[in-house]
């Protein structure tokens, strides 16, 4: 499998070397790196292309990398039934850059920018009809950012004298507690027991 | 004769708290069947007798939001059956008067719930079922969750659990019978 995966990967970079920048392969899957502004390009090729035929688009997402300059991926996840290939092609967006839809090469992307849009902030242009997609109506903010904070902004209740659900600031009446000091995904600087004996060795 | 008066410790008040277990040879029985065989007909108070209809024919709206809706289609099928009790699951806000919260209430769907609840004819009910729609549960410091279903519509009937079984939902249906019957008023 990886081999095939290999000679597509050269295939692509041969027929298409302006548009991906790099390819690595990790756990038996082939990542393109593109550029935005030829992406678009680089996904009509994959389509297209009697090699590639990737008619489907599995999956598009972002993700948030608070820490780079460039701070979002957007993740194309892509398969060919044609050839029983996967790819998936990503991209580096800065916080306020635009993104070229996807929506031209593959109608599925519609709601996935939809849902990237939502939950990243990002902003795909072209796209037919760039609305919020799982967040309430009026919702500000973008909860899938790093710097979202978990409890969000605002709470809902209902006022009995305006007869509506009114949106309030967040009130907690328990502070947000977190019980696993010692796990090294909280971001902690603990060390896990045991960890002090594999540095002395 | 004529007017059966329900005695303070008999069947036609079992299921109230303080009540005793249901015997056969209840006076209340007794006192039922010589009126039937001696008159034909029988006259009850009709306080009792709306109460007894009331209980018996629940009609709740479902509202199955998340997995615990799952375990509320359970009391529907045939093992659990709540329809023996005289519930009959309604599709519109307007024929019920118990609505069901089974899973998580989002702020998305708490305009809805609120307008769905605000259909409901007078008397009704809310059952409050799940950690989610009792306090928010797992998701209590989610952005996109109420923490509770309580902050927006009144609930009569927490049931724990994630999810609560069928037969504790069955329970609670039950101890919702026992406060229609024990403030039986008719507008609240």
């Amino acid at each position: 499998m990886s081999e095939a995966l290999q000679k597509l990967s050269a295939h692509i970079l041969e027929k298409r070397s302006g548009f991906a920048i790099a390819s690595s392969m990790a756990y038996g899957e082939l990542a393109l790196t593109a550029a935005p502004d030829t992406i678009i390009g680089l996904l009509t090729f994959l389509r297209d292309d009697q090699v590639c035929k990737f008619t489907q688009l599995i999956d598009l997402c972002g993700v948030d990398y608070p820490n780079r300059e460039k701070r979002f991926d957007v993740v194309y996840h892509l398969l060919s039934l044609h050839r029983n290939h996967r790819i998936r092609v990503k991209i580096e967006v800065a916080e306020d850059a635009p993104v070229p839809s996807a929506t031209a090469v593959w109608p599925a992307a519609n709601w996935y920018e939809r849902e990237a849009f939502d939950l990243y902030g990002l902003q795909f242009t072209g796209h037919p009809d760039l609305r919020r997609l799982l967040t309430d109506y009026g919702f500000t903010g973008y909860p899938l950012r790093k710097d979202f904070p978990l409890t969000g902004f605002v709470e809902l209740r209902y006022d009995d004298e305006q007869k509506r659900v009114v949106n309030e600031p967040v009130k907690l009446t328990q502070d947000f507690r977190k019980f696993d000091f010692m796990s090294p995904w909280e971001g902690a600087k603990h060390i896990l027991p045991g960890d002090e004996k594999a540095t002395k060795s | 004769m004529g007017v059966i008066q329900p005695p303070a410790l008999s069947a036609a008040r079992s299921g109230v708290e303080g009540a005793a277990p249901v015997d056969p040879n209840d006076p209340f029985f007794l006192n039922a069947r010589e009126a039937l065989n001696d008159k034909g007909f029988m006259l009850a108070r009709a306080d009792d007798l709306i109460t007894w209809a009331r209980t018996g024919s629940i009609m709740p709206m479902l509202f199955g939001l998340a997995c615990c809706g799952v375990e509320m289609m359970q009391v529907i099928t045939p093992r659990y059956d709540i329809e023996r009790m005289g519930a009959a699951p309604r599709a519109s806000p307007r024929q019920s008067d118990l609505m069901i919260v089974a899973g998580t209430l989002t702020n998305k769907m708490a305009a809805p719930i609120r307008k769905l609840y605000d259909q409901m004819a007078e008397p009704r009910y809310v059952i409050s079922m799940g950690s989610c729609a009792n306090g928010g549960g797992y998701y209590h410091y989610s952005y996109s969750v109420v923490r509770g279903c309580d902050r927006i519509i009144p609930v009569d009937i927490y049931v724990p659990g994630c999810p609560p079984t069928a037969e504790a939902l069955i329970y609670a249906f039950m101890l919702l019978q026992k406060k229609i019957r024990r403030t039986g008023n008719i507008i609240r």
